[in-house]
């Protein structure tokens, strides 16, 4: 089995400009991981399907994650003018000043992908891709057309994490019902009260006998009013 | 039969998708919906089927009926308080499940297991898949029309290894005995002396099993040539266990990744050559012979021991940031865990990477071109439990 590094240099010879970068990983499982470019990212996936030295034929674990926008607290230097009182005159001095600046880094979700060789019977190979945010930009081209094996799997990481395969010949909800609007596993969802909530014909009724109460009233204060 | 028309000109793309059937004469097509309450489809689960007379020109698999978001559940509390929830997944099997998950979690904080533990571990792996085996197939010629006898000769077996289950972890089928480096109680010499006995009546089961079934003539006529699976496909399609080897893949985790003890014990694949349900039961019933040969090993000699590494951490148990993909041999086939850690008490992200779904893939591939009634048949022979489809 090749190492991470061994891998990309062979994906740099076989795709030029793939831009794959590896993700160490701290546990001491080692299964450091290969980000991918979703430009190049179909390119890269056949040729380490095809390769005959790696043979990756078996998509095992297809998954999502999901991370927030992170607000993040820096000290910034910034020269600043400043009044001060020097020797009983009032100056305006530029001085250097420390200050505390907050910014968000946006968040993205991620899919991962578990690569095996049945063939050479060496893995795994851990693929990454990132989606640009986590609200309108959501694409990732589906490795579906290569691994028939990611077909139900990328279209629970869509039901569950909302993350939309270009290419999947089939992307609809799978555990979640088709009517079903929001993303479960996403981090800040949040449940609604009543999960099977739907309007009925007695709040159709409810509504007309308040409608109907309203114009009552009405009617009684316009006859008092006479 | 047409082939499927490409966009982008080349058919090899497109290879693996099922083909799209034509339909014969006038006749409209009928669509049937097989399930959720359908009695062959094991619990609750829906194929909405397209026929054209009696043949299947298009079958959707829905899910969803059994879904309470585990893994959402699961990174709401601890690690170890996942473990029960791990036996609710694949109900039929929770000590191969406890293992995957222990096992998984071991390898991202590189906990060790003491000797003995794996012993135990493997023992009830084995007889977890020989009793899960047996009621596979119990089901499958139960949906085939042989109503009750050979399901009830399985549960006969099933029964006496569950009693273990139960005498050992105090439940028959929600077992929760794995831990992260180790077993949760010490088996007594007694429960080993029982085990060995149950071991011992296994084999004369398996040949009455097959004394009762593999010659049977309706059994062959209605499971060979149906349902067939191409090995190519089987490996695109990510289906593991008993059905790729059906299939006459060569792959099985315990010989690939020799987790636990297995490369002390001396057993062998079975593998199928055509790829048809006939194949996908015999490989169960030999893969159960295996089984009691490895059960029959490891039982010689049960090394002595803890049962529990005596430096696994259990209280503030916090690993480090990182990620891990654990995954063993479950009946049903290859059964991952895969965890994101950032160093907090909860999982950050845990996944379950489910053999009976991943299995389903292939489903309409296989169905497509056969009756209704073989549908059954090659649905019982994929061996689903709705628990884990769902999820």
């Amino acid at each position: 089995m090749k190492s991470v590094e061994e891998i990309t240099a062979a994906i740099e010879a076989a795709v030029p400009g793939a831009g794959v970068t590896v993700i160490p990983n701290g546990s001491s499982s080692g299964q450091h991981s290969l980000l991918l470019d979703p430009r190049t990212a179909m390119d890269v996936a056949r040729f380490l399907r095809d390769d005959a030295e790696l043979a990756l034929d078996f998509l095992s674990n297809v998954t999502g994650v999901d991370y927030l926008d992170k607000e993040v607290t820096e000290k910034v230097k910034v020269l600043r003018p400043v009044t001060k009182t020097v020797e009983g005159v009032e100056q305006t001095v530029q001085e250097t000043v420390e200050e505390l600046r907050k910014h968000t880094e946006p968040g993205y979700l991620e899919t991962v992908y578990h690569l095996y060789s049945m063939a050479e019977k060496h893995g795994p190979v851990v693929l990454r891709m990132r989606t640009a945010n986590r609200t309108d930009k959501v694409e990732l081209p589906s490795f579906t057309p290569i691994w028939r094996s990611a077909e139900f799997q990328e279209r629970e990481v869509f039901d569950l994490f909302g993350i939309v395969f270009t290419g999947h010949p089939d992307l609809r909800r799978i555990l979640m019902w088709e009517e079903f609007k929001d993303h479960p596993m996403r981090r800040d969802y949040v449940e609604p009260d009543d999960f099977e909530y739907e309007p009925t014909a007695h709040d159709d009724v409810l509504a007309r006998a308040k409608k109907h109460h309203a114009r009552v009233a009405e009617y009684q204060a316009a006859g008092e009013g006479q | 039969m047409k082939t499927r028309a490409t966009t982008s000109g080349h058919a090899l793309e497109d290879w693996n998708r099922p083909p799209v059937f034509e339909t014969e004469g006038e006749g409209e097509l009928l669509e049937v919906s097989m399930g959720p309450h359908h009695p062959s489809t094991h619990g609750v689960f829906r194929m909405d089927v397209a026929l054209d007379g009696e043949r299947v020109v298009k079958l959707k698999p829905v899910f969803g009926y059994l879904h309470r978001n585990h893994e959402q559940l699961a990174q709401t509390q601890s690690y170890l308080a996942s473990m029960p929830y791990t036996d609710r997944l694949d109900y039929f099997c929770s000590m191969t499940n406890n293992w995957a998950y222990a096992l998984a979690v071991e390898k991202l904080v590189g906990q060790a297991v003491p000797e003995r533990a794996e012993y135990i571990r493997v023992i009830l792996a084995e007889l977890t898949r020989v009793q899960n085996h047996a009621s596979a197939i119990g089901f499958l010629i139960q949906e085939m029309g042989a109503s009750g006898t050979p399901l009830m000769y399985a549960f006969r077996e099933r029964e006496k290894i569950l009693d273990l289950f139960e005498s050992l972890s105090g439940s028959r089928m929600m077992c929760n005995y794995m831990r992260f480096g180790g077993c949760r109680v010490d088996p007594s010499p007694v429960w080993l002396d029982e085990a060995r006995k149950v071991v011992a009546g296994l084999p004369q089961f398996v040949d009455e099993f097959e004394a009762l079934l593999s010659g049977n003539e309706i059994l062959m006529a209605r499971t060979q040539g149906i349902g067939i699976l191409k090995p190519e496909l089987a490996v695109n399609a990510g289906v593991t266990g008993p059905m790729l080897r059906g299939s006459g893949v060569n792959y099985d985790i315990r010989k690939v990744d020799h987790y636990g003890v297995y490369d002390r014990f001396k057993f062998r694949v079975p593998l199928g050559g055509q790829g048809d349900v006939f194949d996908r039961y015999m490989v169960r019933v030999l893969e159960m012979r295996e089984s009691i040969s490895i059960l029959e090993q490891a039982l010689k000699d049960v090394p002595g021991g803890p049962i529990m590494d005596p430096k696994a951490k259990i209280r503030g148990f916090r690993p480090k940031p990182g990620e891990v993909y654990g995954r063993i041999e479950a009946p049903k086939g290859e059964l991952g865990f895969y965890l994101i850690s950032d160093g907090g008490p909860n999982p950050y992200r845990y996944r379950v990477r489910p053999p009976s779904l991943i299995n389903l893939t292939v489903l309409e591939d296989m169905c497509l071109g056969h009756n209704v009634a073989d549908v059954v048949l090659i649905f019982g022979s994929v061996d689903i439990v709705l628990g884990e489809v769902d999820r």
